[in-house]
């Protein structure tokens, strides 16, 4: 088992290889740079010395020298103009936007994108379990009919309108802050319980809000697979034995059935993040959300593509989690679904 | 011995710890003096709620199952046997309900009686029978077991939950059952998963476990129809035993004549949902009284019939025979053979993936020497496992093997099939056709039966589309179905209509040879009587050749002129088919033969003859037939046309 761990592990690196690769391709695909484009501005503007100086930075940040090079410098397997630094360095790369090191920009949004991700993920399985569980069970019953129903209204209710009316409740019931992740009064102050508490409850709504769509898809994938399940030979067997229909649901056919459940952990990353930019923007979060929207529209691109990195990451993490748990479930694919005799 | 000891144990737990429910049946009490039957059905009805009203699936079926006895309950599939079994364990699907009739168990344990038709069936009074004093033997050991958890778990939890014993102690007494089941290595058995044991181990883990808690009435739904014939006499015998040494009944539910003349001590038909006869084995066997039982046997193929005697199927169908596939067939009466298998060896490599991973390697055909001649039909018999189907795909060209040569005569001279241009291996195509065994997946649902007939056509080609409708009408027809039958969608069909469109298909090109892979296996057997005499039929009209793979050696000997015995990816005999009947060789063969059991109450199996053979391993022949690794099978001829598999060291380098 643990020599499986490894081994997936170990089989991450070439593909993250080939996804930064894959992500610098893209994001250069756009004629030019930023810094081309601040130099057009600066001459339309009349500016032609701060345009020299800015010439002086595409030689500095190697941006004149070709492609495949670039990318090399950008990973940290090429000496660019200041030596071996790249992202295996730990050089995460220079926002132009920003003027800063692309650290110093997403830094603070990098752990409550996190932890906004867990927590919504949290949500979803958290949620999506019992309900789909029941829903199968009790299969066109009125609980079912209405869960589908409120399921569909989660699909199709965009998620800001979503979030704006949850903020808009949320402010008047409970007297929350709008926006951010946290009230506004401890946004500079140092780490304590009291902030603590306030990003905790800052983080219902977005939760809620990015975790609907998810909720419902995934409430709507384990119906089907539990009823697939519960005519198999299997549950007959089992209740054939005597046993109780709600202990055999939870040891047999629910087992069966969390297999595609568990399987979705990884994919479910990339969708909560593209898909909460959005929601971030209007509920003003500080995730990388919108910073990444932002680098997209000014070529920004190494912040652009750090944070891109970063997602892949995320979404690999979550494979290799789901692919371990599967093994840990399921024998037929820890035992490699041949004879072992 | 064994076994004493385990009941000792069971009855000694029973007094420790009673059962948490209070319902009347578990308790212990002395036997029952009387000799009443275990199980009284009366005038049992079950309805079926479907999209289109309501069915009667039972309908007033009155049935006995006395104490210590096997009743067997026969019929076609759909005829209501399963819904019986069903309904008295209290597990009828939803659609299913009891509307009137008493299923009246007397618990020979307890001496009460109980009516099982009147309890809930999600009551706690009939969670503690079920599973406990009646269990189940399902059909399908695959599917039976669930894949997540050990067979010890599994097992273990019949007496966790009816006895109340905790988890080591229900470790010991799964042992102790599978030992009674003669598993081998009944400790390491807890610890596997279903989905690493073979099929025939599988069934005996799923007989172990009905009879967990010793019960009084065990329910074998066609308990052997998914497993081969050595295996099935295997655990034919098992029940047999278990049920002497555990003072058990059974009803066993089949569709096999063989069977019930092998196991049973009386005998009901049913059709229809209805009882049409019921008696004892001898009454029921030696003078059937009903139409419909004299049918159903008439229309299992047999050993003893006559060269020209026919099936008669239950239901003939009226076959015209399609003009346009009546070509001059009777020519080329050549010395070369139609096709020619030479030395033919695949090998399988199965790789594992996930924490296990590794390389595996599966001989599928070692060797494989075969020539068939033009219009005749070769019978291709042999276990699951065996290379049959491996066999049959080599020589559609779609698999190549990896040593070796297949040869097929095309205008008189043999072409190997390696050397064709694809545009030859296209035309090749035509000539070799399939019909597959499963006629539920082999047909595509979205298209009509017309489009189904007609695509072979339209890929190669043949005639305009106005012929083409004319033809695909020929076909339809001379197959026993309607004109009006090609606007539907295969779903439309039952098992056997849905064969025989899969023939009309197989025969739209007008092919020389035709492949038949196990195709009424997984038919009932008044189909399956249909369907070899349409085959029959066919081949002698039309001319063709057939190459006929089955698992069951009465079905070759009723269509097949020559018949080769596989095992384990060898040949090991191959002779005329009435030499192969009469005077076989191989111990394989024989104890193939030995291990069909004939509906006829006169040739008995010989059930300790057969336990003592470990006949489907090769290494375990006598000699001079003994196989090892390393070892080349050769055919020798031992009479004019009969060979056998004699192996010698292998002497080129593999």
């Amino acid at each position: 088992m643990l020599r499986y761990a490894l081994r997936r592990l170990v089989g991450m690196i070439p593909t993250l290889f080939v996804i930064s690769f894959l992500i610098f391709f893209i994001i250069e695909l756009p004629p030019g740079d930023y810094l081309t484009n601040q130099i057009a501005a600066l001459r339309a503007a009349g500016e032609g010395a701060s345009a020299d100086k800015i010439a002086f930075l595409r030689t500095e940040f190697a941006l004149d020298r070709p492609f495949l090079e670039r990318y090399l410098i950008w990973v940290g397997a090429w000496p660019g103009p200041t030596g071996f630094s790249g992202l295996i360095q730990g050089n995460w790369g220079w926002s132009f936007e920003y003027n800063q090191p692309v650290a110093t920009v997403i830094g603070p949004a990098l752990p409550l994108t996190i932890i906004l991700n867990f927590a919504t993920i949290l949500f979803v399985y958290v949620v999506s379990l019992p309900i789909g569980v029941y829903s199968a069970m009790r299969q066109y019953s009125f609980g079912d009919y209405l869960f589908t129903f409120i399921g569909y209204i989660g699909l199709a209710t965009p998620n800001f309108l979503l979030g704006l009316i949850l903020l808009y409740y949320f402010n008047v019931w409970f007297g929350m802050s709008i926006g951010g992740l946290m009230d506004p009064v401890y946004v500079d102050q140092p780490w304590s319980l009291a902030k603590i508490g306030s990003v905790l409850s800052h983080l219902i709504v977005p939760t809620i809000v990015i975790g609907t769509a998810g909720t419902a898809g995934m409430i709507r994938r384990l119906r089907a697979n539990l009823l697939d399940e519960l005519d198999r030979q299997y549950v007959m067997t089992a209740r054939a034995k005597g046993l109780q229909e709600r202990r055999l649901v939870a040891k047999y056919p629910l087992r069966m059935a969390l297999n595609p459940f568990v399987a979705d952990i990884g994919n479910l990353i990339p969708s909560l993040v593209s898909g909460s930019v959005i929601v971030s923007v209007v509920l003003n979060l500080p995730t990388v959300g919108p910073i990444l929207l932002d680098a997209l529209q000014s070529q920004d691109q190494y912040l652009a593509g750090f944070i891109l990195l970063f997602v892949a990451v995320l979404t690999l993490i979550g494979m290799l989690v789901s692919d371990l748990l599967l093994a840990v479930l399921d024998p037929r694919i820890r035992l490699g679904g041949s004879a072992r005799s | 011995m064994r076994a004493s000891k385990l009941f000792a144990k069971l009855l000694f737990v029973n007094e420790l710890s009673p059962p948490r429910s209070a319902s009347p049946q578990s308790e212990t009490a002395a036997p029952a003096a009387g000799a009443g039957p275990v199980l009284d059905i009366r005038d049992l009805v079950v309805d079926f709620t479907g999209d289109d009203g309501v069915s009667r699936a039972v309908d007033g079926v009155s049935l006995q199952v006395p104490r210590g006895s096997t009743v067997a309950l026969v019929g076609e599939s759909g005829s209501g046997k399963t819904v019986i079994s069903q309904a008295l364990l209290g597990i009828l699907p939803k659609k299913g309900r009891i509307v009137s009739g008493q299923m009246l168990f007397c618990d020979p344990r307890s001496g009460k009686t109980v009516d099982l038709a009147g309890l809930d069936p999600m009551s706690e009074a009939m969670r503690c029978i079920r599973g406990d004093r009646i269990s189940i033997v399902f059909q399908e050991p695959m599917t039976a077991l669930s894949p997540l958890h050990t067979i010890g778990d599994q097992l273990g939890e019949v007496v966790r939950l009816h006895r109340g014993v905790g988890r080591r102690e229900a470790r010991e007494l799964s042992a102790e059952m599978l030992r009674l089941v003669q598993f081998p290595d009944p400790q390491r058995a807890l610890s596997v998963y279903p989905f690493e044991l073979s099929g025939g181990l599988r069934q005996r883990a799923v007989i172990a476990m009905a009879l967990m808690c010793r019960p009084a009435l065990l329910v074998a739904d066609e308990p052997t129809t998914a497993l081969d014939v050595t295996i099935q006499a295997e655990v034919l015998h098992l029940i047999r035993r278990v049920q002497g040494e555990l003072d058990m009944s059974v009803l066993l539910i089949t569709h096999d004549f063989g069977v019930v003349a092998n196991m049973a001590d009386h005998v009901a038909v049913i059709y229809r949902g209805r009882i049409m006869e019921s008696g004892s084995i001898d009454d029921v066997f030696r003078h059937p009284g009903h139409p419909y039982l004299k049918s159903l046997l008439n229309a299992v193929p047999r050993f003893d019939m006559g060269p020209d005697e026919r099936l008669q199927p239950i239901r003939p169908i009226d076959a015209r025979p399609a003009v346009f596939l009546h070509r001059d067939r009777a020519a080329p009466e050549s010395a070369t053979p139609l096709l020619e298998l030479r030395d033919v060896s695949k090998i399988y490599h199965l790789r594992r993936t996930g924490p296990a991973a590794g390389l595996r390697t599966i001989r599928a055909m070692d060797d494989v020497s075969l020539r068939v001649k033009s219009g005749e039909c070769l019978g291709l018999v042999g276990q699951s496992g065996s290379g049959k189907t491996t066999t049959a795909k080599v020589i559609l060209g779609a698999e190549d093997p990896d040593r070796g040569s297949v040869l097929y005569r095309f205008d008189g001279e043999a072409r190997d099939l390696s050397t064709l241009s694809s545009a030859e291996r296209f035309a090749f195509r035509r000539r070799v056709q399939i019909i597959f065994q499963d006629p539920f997946s082999s047909l595509s649902p979205r298209m009509t039966v017309r489009d189904i007939l007609a695509e072979p056509l339209v890929i190669h080609k043949v005639g305009t589309p106005e012929e083409r409708q004319e033809r695909v009408k020929e076909l339809i027809r001379m197959v026993g179905l309607n004109v009006s039958h090609l606007r539907r969608y295969p779903h439309s069909f039952s098992g056997g209509q849905r064969q025989r469109i899969g023939i009309a298909r197989a025969l739209a090109l007008s092919p020389e040879l035709l492949l038949c892979d196990e195709p009424v296996s997984a038919l009932d057997v008044s189909v399956q009587a249909q369907i070899l005499n349409l085959l029959k039929d066919l081949k002698a009209e039309l001319g063709l050749t057939f190459v006929f793979v089955s698992h069951n050696l009465a079905v070759v000997d009723y269509i097949a002129d020559r018949v080769a015995v596989m095992c384990a990816g060898r040949i090991v005999e191959l002779a005329d088919k009435r030499a192969i009947i009469e005077e076989a060789r191989h111990p394989y063969t024989q104890a193939l033969l030995k291990a069909i059991p004939t509906p006829s109450l006169d040739q008995k199996l010989d059930f300790a003859a057969l336990a003592q053979e470990g006949a489907s391993d090769p290494a375990c022949w006598p000699e001079p037939y003994r196989l090892v690794d390393g070892m080349e099978p050769k055919l020798q001829e031992v009479a004019p046309g009969h060979f056998v598999c004699v192996p010698q060291a292998r002497q080129r380098a593999a």
